[in-house]
């Protein structure tokens, strides 16, 4: 009795499966983590307009650690012979998948759609690989933005920082009104977050050659340990309770005038809208003083993998093509707090902040002052990013002096090539 | 078995009462703290949860966030709630416990009463790989599963979850058979008895209570799986963990604390509920044999 | 022939466990083991690299750091759940007449995972909103409670949560021995004139050294394997105080893209874990000879 109603639950179970795994023609399986209300709402536009030309979508969201989970289960899916069809990836792991060939080739429709005249240069260091497009960019964030308080602004001078000293100038004020000048999230991206924008604001030149060609002249010399000395001195604008924080509790604490400003890139507008807040009224938002005219971008695009089934391919396409649809890229980045990964689509439906960021991209883009940002995987593969990462956060955390720093990045990222 | 007399009480006085007492009721209130800040903050709007006190009782309830978290809540492109993937983990979950709780009954009695030359050495494999590190396991199982056609379907997931239940189920079985007359055994050996009639007839019967240590264990750590349950998983097969760790984990979203709690609170019902209702059972099924060194 | 069937069936009937435990364990293992010696990133690779993996892996001031964790958490965690549970037990144990009532309090907590109290827990460390914000609003200014944002304390705040998760278990273990205590004993020491906690410290506890044993091992197995509990409750922060070799060996095979030294440290985790527990399973194995 017992073993029969064991096996029957077992075979149900194993019938189950079999219904679900067989695949009916046009599917595109999405692996993703944008879970969160808004994010989810946007992409449910290119659900739907899939769903009108016939592609059904299959949902694979997997959150977590900005992806890090997803990535896992990639591997693992990948490994098993069973890859979706459609990932949402960022920067140096498309390229990983890529070399691995694992990627199909999206040339075609890239090709009859132009795509190569839309995206900027930096991007397509990402989406193409050997010369053939693998991936569709859906957007690009950039992350050297400051988010501050208006009041809080106004009672420290009122005018916003353009450069080091000012900012400085600006962070005292509020220390001497009582608040806490800087909020910030104490989690090893977060701090490399900040970690960039100081590094940029050095100069592009100093930007490229530590965080792009790991020049180990400028990844351990005195600018660099000047970066470090910048760190030390904002992290002394930070409260004592920062460990651990997420991002958008640092937000909440801008909103609501606890703080001053934070640091952090453009999808923490999203709070601040979700807050009734006004850009321009009640907050502000600037570039990292000192960095104005440069971007350090991350984008988030989706990888196709390569797909047997000539239906799947079909769809594939069509949703590569859809994502690069100019009305897409518009409705989900203006939720987003984003902006498009072309260059030609309309800001009509931006608001202020939206409007400059656009601006400031096709600047930079023009200018060629448009930097795949560290913090978010977009200037070095994996290992090092994470390796820079230790040392970042060690000496936020008081574990190194600024030139044990400096020293430390250099032996991390040899250690870690 | 059932001989919990307490006999082995303290006679103390009054003041003594009272301490021990007041111990055990701090003990209760470190235990249910949690829980409570779970609870009362899953019955708050979210801008009295923004306002601070996470322990303050609501001011306005509601149960809003409850439903959000059930039924309405964004776990991926559609907002289906945590509905829909319950039955996914109770597919996962059902199968997984019984198929290991057999199997380690049926591998504690070959080992307790017809051990064999090697037994010994099997039994000491079972029982090292309850140690295993999932994570290692991830890669190549990955790939054996796809050999096997069973990637991302809830099959595979049984599969995994039996194969690493069953060192415990095992360990559990066996101390507690090795407890059990084994004159009873051979005395129906003598009678004619074979294998399988002497486990039905004459030890199947009396395993209740460690049947239920086992599935109480095995069911709680297969529902909690969150590693196994997002690396081999399908679109169509996602357990609870996974959707809970969606609703709960988003990297770059507003996040709702007051439905995070509520779906968290959801997701471990099933758990609780086995562990309240059982609990009983289980320290009666503990002291029959699970302790036994 | 029937004879020699039912001779062999006990076999038969093992059979399929035994060989998907030496697949899907002792097999992985070796694969493990092949890979440490390999320079796979990202997916495995087969080029060997002999024990370069394990070079490095000591290199890693994080590694490092893993470890002195494991020691600190392994030992506090087990020393005080057991020492709580063993407690517990004596105290339920004193005809309470609310056992039924209490006894699943303490224990509900295992039924939960670190997805599910996380944030509850981090939230209650965290002393800007948690416990040591409740007490400044009830007045008691000068109390301070924030471990979690400190880097040489971190690590203890995760005994906390640890032990809270798994001492109720460890109770339920141990009430089950007093339970099993034989009555006679008992009667017998209290004719000779003992009493109270004499004769728990003199004739019970030391009847309940197997339970110690089990309670060791599953203790020891859950804080190898923590996991969850650290990237629940700190990410492995502030900045790297809190990492811990499952946390390390995750992190460098799957989001750091160097499995090979991932790999490394799994062997070396496993080495650790089969130390400790290899014994145990010999004295099983001896005990269960006798019977």
């Amino acid at each position: 009795m017992f073993m029969k109603s064991v096996l029957r639950i077992t075979v149900s179970a194993a019938v189950l499966a079999l219904g679900g795994g067989m695949a009916s023609a046009g599917n595109v399986e999405v692996l993703h983590w944008w879970t969160s209300g808004g994010e989810a709402a946007a992409l449910n536009v290119l659900k739907d307009d899939l769903a009108s030309k016939g592609v059904e979508w299959q949902d694979m969201p997997v959150a977590g650690g900005g992806g890090e989970a997803a990535m896992t289960a990639l591997r693992a899916r990948v490994t098993a012979g069973n890859a979706p069809t459609a990932v949402q990836m960022l920067g140096f792991d498309i390229r990983d998948w890529a070399a691995e060939g694992a990627l199909a080739n999206l040339d075609d429709v890239a090709t009859s759609e132009g795509w190569d005249a839309v995206v900027p240069d930096a991007l397509k260091a990402f989406s193409k690989y050997d010369g053939h497009w693998v991936a569709a960019p859906v957007n690009v964030h950039s992350t050297n933005w400051v988010w501050i308080n208006k009041k809080a602004l106004d009672a420290a001078g009122g005018k916003a920082p353009t450069n080091w000293d000012e900012l400085i100038a600006v962070l005292d004020a509020m220390k001497a009104n009582g608040i806490t000048p800087l909020a910030h999230g104490g989690q090893a991206w977060q701090d490399a977050t900040i970690f960039d924008a100081v590094v940029l604001s050095m100069g592009n030149d100093f930007y490229k050659a530590s965080m792009i060609d790991l020049d180990e002249n400028a990844l351990g010399g005195d600018t660099m340990v000047e970066v470090f000395n910048r760190m030390a001195k904002l992290r002394s604008y930070v409260d004592d309770n920062f460990s651990g924080r997420d991002w958008n509790l640092a937000s909440a604490m801008v909103i609501n005038g606890e703080a001053g400003m934070q640091m952090m890139g453009d999808w923490a507008k999203g709070e601040f809208l979700r807050a009734d807040q006004v850009p321009g009224k009640d907050f502000v938002c600037i570039r990292f003083p000192g960095t104005q005219g440069s971007v350090t971008f991350n984008s988030d695009q989706f990888a196709m993998f390569k797909v047997n089934d000539p239906e799947a391919q079909k769809a594939q396409k069509l949703m590569a093509s859809a994502v690069m649809s100019p009305v897409f890229q518009s409705a989900f980045n203006v939720v987003k707090g984003s902006v498009p990964a072309r260059t030609d689509v309309p800001n009509d439906a931006f608001d202020d902040c939206g409007k400059k960021g656009m601006a400031d991209l096709a600047e930079a883009n023009a200018n060629g002052s448009l930097f795949g940002s560290m913090a978010h995987g977009h200037a070095v593969p994996a290992s090092i990013k994470n390796a820079m990462y230790d040392v970042v956060t060690a000496h936020f955390n008081g574990e190194y002096d600024a030139k044990e720093a400096a020293a430390e990045l250099v032996a991390a990222v040899a250690d870690a090539k | 078995m059932s001989g919990a007399t307490q006999d082995n009480a303290l006679k103390g006085s009054g003041a003594t009462r009272i301490i021990i007492y007041t111990v055990l009721i701090l003990f209760m209130i470190f235990y249910l703290l949690p829980l409570y800040v779970m609870l009362t903050n899953s019955l708050k709007p979210l801008e009295e949860i923004r306002g601070g006190d996470m322990l303050a009782l609501p001011k306005n309830w509601t149960i809003e966030p409850w439903r959000a978290a059930w039924s309405y809540a964004q776990i991926g492109v559609q907002p289906t709630g945590l509905k829909p993937y319950f039955i996914n983990s109770i597919f996962m979950v059902v199968p997984a416990v019984l198929i290991s709780t057999s199997l380690g009954a049926l591998n504690g009695y070959v080992l307790t009463k017809w051990s064999f030359r090697g037994s010994d050495l099997v039994f000491g494999l079972l029982l090292l790989a309850c140690f295993i590190p999932f994570q290692i396991v991830l890669i190549p199982m990955a790939r054996i599963l796809g050999i096997l056609g069973l990637a991302g379907t809830t099959s595979g997931l049984v599969l995994v979850h039996t194969i690493y239940g069953l060192g415990f189920t095992t360990l559990f079985f066996r101390n507690y058979y090795a407890a059990f007359p084994t004159e009873l055994v051979r005395a129906a050996q003598i009678d004619g008895a074979g294998f399988f009639q002497i486990f039905w007839r004459i030890l199947a019967p009396s395993s209740a209570p460690i049947a239920v240590v086992t599935i109480i264990w095995q069911f709680t750590n297969v529902w909690n799986d969150f590693l196994f349950g997002v690396s081999f998983a399908d679109f169509d097969s996602i357990p609870m963990t996974v959707a809970l760790n969606n609703l709960v984990n988003s990297s770059t979203g507003v996040k709702e604390y007051n439905v995070h709690f509520a779906g968290a609170i959801l997701a471990a019902l099933p758990t609780l509920i086995v562990y309240i209702v059982s609990g009983r059972y289980f320290v009666r099924g503990l002291m029959a044999g699970a302790v036994k060194g | 022939m029937i004879d020699r069937f039912q001779n062999w069936l006990p076999r038969m009937v093992l059979a399929p466990s035994f060989f998907l435990v030496l697949i899907f364990v002792y097999g992985f293992i070796l694969y493990t083991g092949y890979l440490s010696m390999t320079d796979s990133k990202m997916l495995p690779s087969y080029n060997w690299v002999g024990f370069a993996n394990y070079e490095k892996l000591f290199r890693l001031r994080h590694w490092n750091t893993a470890i002195t964790n494991l020691a600190i958490f392994g030992i506090l965690y087990i020393g005080i759940s057991s020492a709580i549970g063993l407690l517990l037990a004596i105290l339920l144990d004193q005809k309470i007449r609310a056992e039924g009532f209490i006894r699943p309090i303490y224990l509900y907590p295992m039924a939960l995972s670190f997805i599910v109290t996380g944030t509850a827990w981090k939230w209650f460390l965290d002393p800007g909103i948690g416990l040591e914000n409740t007490m400044h609003q009830w007045g008691w200014a000068s109390f301070h409670f924030n471990w979690i944002k400190d880097r040489n304390y971190a690590i203890y705040t995760v005994v906390i949560a640890a032990v809270w998760q798994s001492s109720g278990f460890v109770m339920a273990m141990f009430l089950a021995g007093l339970r099993g205590v034989d009555n006679e004993i008992i009667k017998a020491a209290q004719i000779d004139g003992a009493t109270g906690f004499r004769i728990y410290r003199k004739i019970i506890i030391p009847m309940m050294r197997p339970v110690f044993l089990s309670a060791f091992v599953v203790l020891a197995h859950l804080a190898i394997k923590a996991y969850d509990l650290v990237v629940a409750l700190t990410g492995g922060g502030p900045g790297r105080a809190t990492e811990l070799p499952a946390t390390f060996m995750y992190s460098y095979t799957f989001t750091r893209n160097q499995m090979g030294v991932g790999a490394s440290s799994a062997i070396i985790m496993l080495i650790m874990i089969f130390s400790i527990i290899v014994p145990y399973v010999y004295s099983e194995l001896r005990a269960g000879g006798k019977r």
